[in-house]
This record gives structure tokens, C-alpha cells and sequence, in this order.
């Protein structure tokens, strides 16, 4: 690297565009700025081109992706904000404040809009935790770095999921989503606009810490990136929840013009994008900037990550409100410059002008957008060789079963969430391990479900397909709750899109999640994409995790996957098919990560998911819970585990006993409904042709399952439950 | 009857308190800046949890220090009621308004989760809704909620029949069990389980209604006798 515009990240023609821009060469602050600006983290260069195959629009959407985070009405002038964001490579390196300032960052998105932040969901996913020291230490810290900070800060952890794979042994993934409410006559934007206005800093003084974070999260993670552990930020939550009742309680003044949160790329991005969406420019002064440190250069006051940091645009004249709400939180508040109209970004270091640019040009809007050539792999085709019968149907299938409970990734994953306060703020309805959470909002009769999803194995074996699959499974989270699916925010993990057959799995990807979307009419309104994801030319299985949420008009009348009371009837909607490909099933029990992945039928999978929703809605349903990972097998078990009720099951089926067992097919729910309204369900289910079958009904203290009257499956729940519960928390001690 | 909840910048269960007394009772119920000099229109003051002061010294160490605890002790001194949850426990041990600590989780994690607890005295402003033995499944949600007291402390909680609540299964390793406890005077009770979070059907459970019920019915027993 002799080069200097390559120490930034930057190739000889990204260089020569921003000679063009400055019609000169830039002096070292400007390079460096464009470096952070121009990394696919800050300018999404590599993915741009393809979000055009996302809907974003509808007529609940109010703020769609661009913006600090989206937003979706709920009715009765509220509204949702959401934006999921991933830490991975931070977490890779510094697991506990990887994933705290992760956390950190997605909270001050959300009341960056003016929203109350009112929960937390996260997205994990670890390399081989069974075998593996280091990969247990990067679980046990990001785990803890969530809870610290979650739980100081006062917002409940309520939801989302955590897997493993060898894909990801040696780059982590942390993805954080916030979620908050907000009146729709209360939303801000991140909008520096009107002449001579005010530019504020509010919040923690900026030190030397993730610098170039943006930088070092765009490049696949090496041996040196030990070393770049000073691109990682430190969190303190305590000062960040000082900083959300600030902006909230100044917010409400009606003096701010704009708000943004100083995130990646610090000051460098705040300044550009607020100046950029307000069609205007912007003057500041370095100098002014609070610094715990001496010595600061302006390149390092630009770049810095330094966290709970704000900027504020506030009306000309009206500063003294801002200043007097945030000293009653303990904080202080700088003018560090003013909104001006030249369209330009100009940074000074006292009465010196030090750096010079069009702010547009930094912003994603005046960065490179590359459409990057892409090969479908080999592998794509080579793991379709494969049918159920190139493997043996196991002899004990009750042993099969006690495999797949304490299997990593359909364990309990109570070891990681009680490590989270997911009840704080007494709205918590649905506790983390159900399909999705269910919170109330005060005040009024609503709720939303949450929930986050991605079967990575699925977009590995095929990146459309599975990335269907998420949106879909996502959905039918939602639905088993009560809740009515609205709206999507994505985590796009990759590996490097400049190798054609990482760029190819992302946008095969990109395109099956907007189909998805469109066809279950829940509109992606902000999210984040994380690539690079790789070391040493392995790169992790495609993870485009799917963040959602559903409202729920009456949260009374919420659902869960608990089988409740001795009798109550037993339903399998939908149809089970002979698709083990790409099922844990597959993996855990027979080691193979091979197969089609299976097949999802939109018409079939909205008619289901209507029939499960209204049937919620109407009261008709004792529990509701989604088939996924370990198929009916273990949905079942699943849902006698959380009250410790058995099941008698009889099953008719052509298919092979595990496959019928542990099929992953699409579009399926088990519900349980009272005998007196078995009647009604049947007959609706008839009249909507959708495929059911009646399995038996919740019974004594024992799963037991009868295939063609022939019992291959009979272990009683507490074993079970003994088994799935400890698992986890016995793998890592 | 009214209830006061102070609030530090870093209390979170400020909010959960008052919406237990206003909505789940309908009492009056108000937050107090943890600047406010005068609070003697309180009848009982709510010390909630939360992470005071960020809690990077020790949990609660900071608070103590704050304009309104003065006003806080005399309340206490007064003979009125004083009850510190979670945050609020640690508090007031570290006032020495209550003895004893609480120091780390014996596991080293933070645990959220409901628990049984025990009534061990129903003879109290707190639990004299409850039958002695009772046990109430509450939500803890804490790191450093391990009651810690020497010997003689201990003996003397223990005669003096100071121990409210023990757990049924001890999650944190605290002696003898201690969930909550008050002072000799019966006025001020500190305990680290969450009664607030336990006060809504629509939640799933409502056991913490005993104790926040006890403290209603203690308090109009004594304007009765006014």
C-alpha cells in the first residue's frame, strides 16, 4: 500500500472521481473523509444497484429506507420505526463492545426519528460452538455486551435468534434492531435545511476511538484485523440513555429542525447526509468539537466513531432551549457550525478552512455505484444431487428426536435470553421462545408482534429460494402470534461482492426477498447491509436476516405455541412433502448440508397464513405455532415443552417415518383448537382448500407419535424438556 | 394517598411503578426529579430500578448522593414509607438505610426471570395482603442482586423477623435466601425482585398485586386511624 488514496480504501478510480469532484487533488482530511464516505458500509456502492427489486412503498409506509430508520403506520396516529444493523466485524474482534455499541447505534437511530425506543431484537449466528474455545468466548462476550448495554439503557430484549454454523467460525455475525413508537405528527429527519440554523453537537466528547471503523468493516477480516482493534468503539449506555431522554424531551420543542445520530463515519457522514437532504451545505468548526483527548487532528475529529453522540440542527435564535433541556440530562451542547446554501461541506479548523468538498459527493447519492459482474458457483448445482433416499432412515427415531432437541440451533435458547431484561417497561405480552414477541403500547388496545429470521443454510443451498423462505418464515412468526405482518427491515450479511460468486448468492438474495416482500405485501423500510464477511477466502453462508413486524388491533387477542389444556385437538395446516434437503435434520443427524431447499408456493403460504390470523383474531385457537428447523417432530415437541403437556399423535402418511417426522416443508402451522369449535375450523379450512390433517390431541405427559398405527415415537416431556433446556448452557460450561 | 417515584437520569422501572400504582390501583402517583428539595406531600416514596447513576462505581453508590435523598432519609426517619425495588435495594444499603449488600450474581451473569418468593413475615406494611409461606412468582432482572451481611447482622434480620422474602430457589447466591427486607421500624423495604412487572393480566401475572395491595392497605389503615 504505497499509494495513499489505497490507505483509505480507495482504487485508483475512485481517486480520480474525487479529483473530478474537487477539480484538484484532495489534501489528507478529504481523502480520508471519502475513504470512510465511499466504503461499502457508509455508500452501499456494491448493493445500491439492487435495491430497486425491494418494494418500499405502501400505504402504510411513512418513511421508507434512507433515512435514520423506516417507518409504518399502525392506525390511530401511531407508527412504528424499525432498522435493523449489524456489528460483525467489530464483534469479531472485541465481542463484548462489538455488540454494545451495536446495540448503542440502532437505539439512536430510532430516536434520531423521535421515536421511543420500546424494544430490542438481535440476530446472532456462531461457528462451530461444540468444538470450539474461541468461538464459545466470542458467544459469551456478545451476549454479555448485548445485556450490558440493553439493560442499562431501560429497553427490553424481547425477541430474535441465535444459530450456529462452521461458516461462521471465524467471522461472527451481530445484527441489533430497534423498534419504536411514534405519533405520526411527531416524526424528525435527519435534514439540515434552512439558512444560518444552528449546527449542534450533543452528547459524549469524540476520541480517538473507531477510527475508520466504517473503513475496517468494508475489507474481509485477517490476522491484521487484531490489530485494528482500535477500530473498535467502547460504549457507555448510561451516558446514551442521558442522550435519548434529551433528544426525545428537545425534540418535543419544536426547535429542531433536523437530528441525526453521529454513527458510521461520525461527524464525516452526519454533516454530509444531513447537509445533503437538506439541499443545502453546512460550515463547521473542529475546534469547537468537545475532545477527550489533546492533540486531535481535524482528520481524527472527522472520523471518529466515538459513540452516544448527536447532531442538531436547531432554528436560528432558539439554541438556549436546547442548551437548557440538555444540561437538565447532565450533557452539554456546542455550536459547532451553521447551514449554508453553497451545497458545500466545509470543514475548518478555527479560521482556517482545512477541508473543502460538494457535501453531495460524499454521500451515497455522489459515490461510485458499481453493478458487479456475478458467476453462478458450482457448488450451486453440485448440492441439488441429492434425494431423501441416499440416506438411511435412523433405527430409533426417539433417540433422533433427543439429537435434534440439543442440537445448537433448536436448543433452548434460554441460557442467552435470560441474560437480557426482556420485561422491562411492563409491555412484554410474549416472552423471548415463542414464535415471535407480542408487546402491548399503553394507552391504547394494540399491540406488535417482532420477531427476526433467516434459515442460512437454506440461502446457502439456494440464495433465492431461501431468502423467500425468511420473509415468509418471518411472517408465519408474525401470524402464530396474532399479529398482522406490515412491514421488513433486513440485515444483508454477506461475503465479498467483488468475487462474482459471493455478488451472484447476494443478489439472487436481494431479488428473493423483494419477491417475498411484494407477494406478502410487507414493504422492506430500512436495513443494512454488512459484506466482507469472510476470512481466509471462506466466506460465511449468505444471511439476509429479516427483521419484521405485525400489529396486532386487539393485543388480548394474542397467540402462543404452548399446548394449553388436556383435549384440545390437534391440526396440522398445510401439507407435508418429501423435502429433508437443507433441513437440521439433515445436517445434525446425517452431517450433509445438501439438497433442494423446500418449495414455497405463495398462493398457498397467503391462504394458510390468512386462515391462521383470522382464525387468532376470531378467538378459535388454543396455541398456533409455525413448522420450521426439525419439522413436525419437533414443533410438537416445542409446543408441549412450554406448559409440560404430552400429545397422542396418529399419523397416516406414504412418506419414509423421519421424513414425515423431520420434513422441513413450507406453509405449515400446528394449531390446537376446542373440540366444540373443531367443526368450524375443519369446515373453513375445507372451504379454503387448504390442505390439513387432524393429528390427535394434547394427552397425559407424553409425546407419543403413531405412524400408519405403528409407534415409533413415545418420551415423556420432562426428558425432553431436560434434555433442550440445559443444552446450550451445558455446551458452553 | 400519595406515592412519589424518584427518578435518576439513569432509572428504567420509573415508568413500570407508576403505571402498577395508576393504572393497576388508580392511586395518585407522581415522579420526583432527583433534584426536588421538598417531598413531605408524599405518603410513600419509591426508590425504582434502574442504573441510578450508570452504576459503574458500585450499583447505587452514586444516588445516595443526590439532592433529594436528603429529604429521602428524613421521610424515613419520619417513620413513613420507603421502599427501594432492585436498583432501589441496592440504594439504600448503601444509605445504610437497610444493612447488609448485594455484591455480583454467584454465576457472574445478569439473570431476568420469574422466580418464587416466599413470605417469610406478612406482619408488615408489605406483604400484610399475604398468607406467611405464600410463595408469589416474581421477575428478577438483575447482576448484582446477591445479599451479602455479616453474621450478626444476619441473626438479627432474622430475630427480628426482617426477612419479608426469601427465594424459593436461590438464583443469586444470597445468604439465607434474601429477596427483601426491612428495617427494624417496619418502614423501609428493600427488595430485589420486581412486584411492579407482576401487576397485569394482560402480562400473565399478577402477583406482585400483594404487595403493591399490602402497601394501599397499611397506608389507609393508618389515615383511618389519623
Amino acid at each position: 500500500m504505497n499509494k495513499p488514496y489505497e490507505a483509505v480504501g480507495l482504487t485508483a478510480e475512485e481517486y480520480a472521481k474525487v479529483v473530478e469532484y474537487l477539480n484538484r487533488e484532495p489534501n489528507e482530511l478529504e481523502l480520508n473523509m471519502y475513504g470512510v464516505m465511499w466504503s461499502e458500509h457508509c455508500s452501499y456502492k456494491h448493493s445500491r444497484s439492487l435495491f430497486k427489486h425491494f418494494p418500499t412503498t405502501g400505504k402504510r409506509v411513512l418513511q421508507g429506507p434512507g433515512e435514520n430508520a423506516g417507518i409504518v403506520d399502525i392506525g390511530d396516529n401511531l407508527a412504528i420505526a424499525m432498522k435493523i444493523e449489524s456489528h460483525n466485524h467489530p464483534s469479531a474482534i472485541e465481542p463484548y463492545q462489538g455488540a454494545a455499541t451495536g446495540v448503542g447505534g440502532i437505539i439512536r437511530d430510532i430516536f434520531a426519528m423521535g421515536a421511543r425506543p420500546i424494544a430490542l431484537l438481535n440476530s446472532l449466528r456462531f461457528g462451530d460452538v461444540e468444538n470450539s474455545e474461541r468461538v464459545k468466548y466470542l458467544l459469551e462476550g456478545v451476549v454479555e455486551g448485548i445485556a450490558g448495554y440493553g439493560n442499562c439503557i431501560g429497553i427490553p430484549t424481547v425477541g430474535g435468534e441465535v444459530n450456529f454454523n462452521n461458516s461462521y467460525n471465524g467471522n461472527p455475525l451481530v445484527n441489533a434492531m430497534c423498534v419504536g413508537v411514534i405519533e405520526h405528527d411527531k416524526i424528525h429527519r435527519g435534514n439540515a435545511s434552512g439558512v444560518g440554523n444552528s449546527i449542534m453537537y450533543v452528547g459524549a466528547a469524540t476520541g480517538r476511538d473507531g477510527m475508520g471503523g466504517a473503513s475496517f468493516a468494508s475489507v474481509e477480516l485477517s490476522d491484521e484485523s487484531e490489530e485494528k482493534r482500535s477500530a473498535v468503539q467502547v460504549g457507555d449506555p448510561f451516558m446514551e440513555k442521558l442522550l435519548m431522554e434529551a433528544c426525545l424531551e428537545l425534540l418535543q420543542t419544536g426547535s429542531v429542525v433536523g437530528i441525526q445520530d453521529l454513527g458510521a463515519a461520525g461527524l464525516t457522514s452526519a454533516c454530509c447526509e444531513t447537509a445533503t437532504r437538506g439541499e443545502g451545505g453546512m460550515e463547521i468548526d473542529v475546534l469547537k468539537v468537545p475532545r477527550r483527548e489533546k492533540g486531535m487532528l481535524p482528520v481524527e475529529v472527522m472520523i471518529s466513531e466515538s459513540q452516544e453522540r448527536m447532531l442538531i440542527i436547531v432554528e436560528k435564535g432558539r439554541e438556549d432551549e436546547v442548551t437548557k433541556i440538555v444540561e437538565k440530562w447532565g450533557l452539554h451542547s456546542v455550536i459547532i457550525g451553521k447551514v449554508t446554501d453553497n451545497g458545500r461541506l466545509i470543514v475548518k479548523e478555527g479560521d482556517v478552512v482545512v477541508g473543502d468538498m460538494p457535501a453531495h459527493s460524499l454521500d451515497s447519492s455522489g459515490a461510485p455505484k458499481y453493478y458487479k459482474d456475478y458467476e453462478v458457483p458450482q457448488y450451486y448445482r453440485d448440492v441439488k444431487k441429492f434425494t431423501s433416499s441416499d440416506v438411511e432412515e435412523p433405527t430409533d427415531l426417539n433417540q433422533t428426536i433427543m439429537e435434534l432437541l440439543k442440537s445448537p440451533n433448536i436448543a433452548s435458547k434460554e441460557w442467552v435470553y435470560k441474560q437480557y431484561d426482556h420485561m422491562v417497561r411492563t409491555s412484554t405480552v410474549v416472552k423471548p421462545g415463542s414464535d415471535a414477541a407480542v408487546l402491548k403500547l399503553r394507552g391504547t388496545k394494540k399491540g406488535i408482534a417482532l420477531t427476526t429470521d433467516c434459515n442460512s443454510r437454506y440461502c446457502y443451498l439456494d440464495p433465492r429460494e431461501g431468502s423467500k423462505i425468511a420473509v415468509a418464515e418471518a411472517a408465519r412468526n408474525i401470524v402464530a402470534s396474532g399479529g398482522k405482518p406490515i412491514a421488513v427491515t433486513d440485515g444483508l450479511n454477506f461475503g465479498n461482492p467483488e468475487k462474482p460468486d459471493r455478488y451472484w448468492q447476494f443478489r439472487e438474495s436481494i431479488v428473493g426477498i423483494g419477491e417475498a416482500c411484494r407477494e406478502l405485501d410487507t414493504p422492506v423500510i430500512s436495513g443494512n447491509v454488512s459484506l466482507y464477511n469472510e476470512t481466509e477466502s471462506q466466506a460465511i453462508h449468505p444471511t439476509p436476516m429479516i427483521g419484521m413486524v405485525g400489529v396486532l388491533d386487539n393485543v388480548e387477542n394474542h397467540c402462543t405455541m404452548a399446548f394449553k389444556s388436556e383435549g384440545d385437538v390437534i391440526i396440522l395446516v398445510g401439507d407435508t412433502k418429501d423435502e429433508i434437503g437443507g433441513s437440521e435434520y439433515l445436517a445434525r443427524i446425517h452431517n450433509l448440508e445438501m439438497g433442494e431447499v423446500p418449495h414455497l408456493n405463495f398462493a398457498l403460504e397467503k391462504k394458510v397464513q390468512n386462515f391462521v390470523l383470522e382464525s387468532i383474531e376470531k378467538g378459535l385457537l388454543e396455541s398456533a405455532h409455525d413448522l420450521s428447523e426439525g419439522g413436525l417432530a419437533i414443533g410438537l415437541a416445542e409446543s408441549c415443552m412450554d406448559h409440560g403437556v404430552g400429545a397422542t399423535i396418529n399419523l397416516e402418511t406414504k412418506l419414509r417415518k423421519d421424513v414425515a417426522l423431520f420434513s422441513e416443508s413450507q406453509s405449515r402451522f400446528i394449531i390446537t383448537v376446542k373440540a366444540s369449535v373443531l367443526e368450524e375450523i375443519e369446515g373453513n379450512l375445507l372451504r379454503e382448500k387448504i390442505p390439513f390433517t387432524r393429528l390427535g390431541e394434547v394427552a397425559g405427559k407424553e409425546l407419543k407419535i403413531n405412524i400408519n398405527s405403528e409407534e415409533v415415537i413415545n418420551l415423556s416431556v420432562n426428558q425432553m424438556e431436560d434434555a433442550w433446556r440445559g443444552a446450550l448452557e451445558c455446551l458452553i460450561h | 394517598m400519595k406515592f412519589g417515584i424518584i427518578v435518576f437520569p439513569g432509572s428504567n422501572c420509573d415508568i413500570d411503578f407508576y403505571h402498577a400504582f395508576k393504572d393497576g390501583f388508580g392511586e395518585d402517583v407522581e415522579y420526583i426529579w432527583h433534584d426536588t428539595e421538598s417531598i413531605d406531600e408524599f405518603d410513600c416514596i419509591i426508590l425504582p430500578g434502574g442504573f441510578s447513576y450508570g452504576d459503574y462505581l458500585r450499583c447505587g453508590a452514586v444516588a445516595g448522593f443526590s439532592k433529594v435523598m436528603e429529604s429521602v432519609r428524613k421521610h424515613a426517619e419520619a417513620g413513613k414509607l420507603l421502599i427501594g425495588v432492585c436498583n432501589g435495594f441496592q440504594i439504600l444499603t448503601e444509605m445504610r438505610l437497610l444493612p447488609g449488600a448485594l455484591v455480583r450474581n454467584q454465576n457472574l451473569k445478569f439473570i431476568c426471570n420469574t422466580v418464587g418468593i416466599k413470605v417469610e413475615n406478612n406482619d408488615s406494611p408489605f406483604t400484610n395482603q399475604c398468607e406467611k409461606g405464600q410463595v408469589l412468582n416474581i421477575p428478577i432482572a438483575h447482576g448484582e442482586g446477591n445479599y451479602v451481611a455479616d453474621e450478626e447482622t444476619l441473626k438479627q434480620l432474622k430475630e427480628n423477623g426482617q426477612i419479608l422474602f426469601t427465594y424459593a430457589e436461590n438464583p443469586n447466591g444470597s445468604l439465607l435466601d434474601i429477596a427483601g427486607i426491612c428495617n427494624k421500624k417496619r418502614n423501609v423495604m428493600g427488595m430485589m425482585p420486581h412486584p411492579e412487572r407482576a401487576c397485569d393480566v394482560l402480562l400473565g401475572n399478577e402477583d406482585g398485586r400483594f404487595i403493591l395491595q399490602s402497601i394501599i392497605t397499611h397506608l389507609k389503615g393508618e389515615m383511618q386511624n389519623e
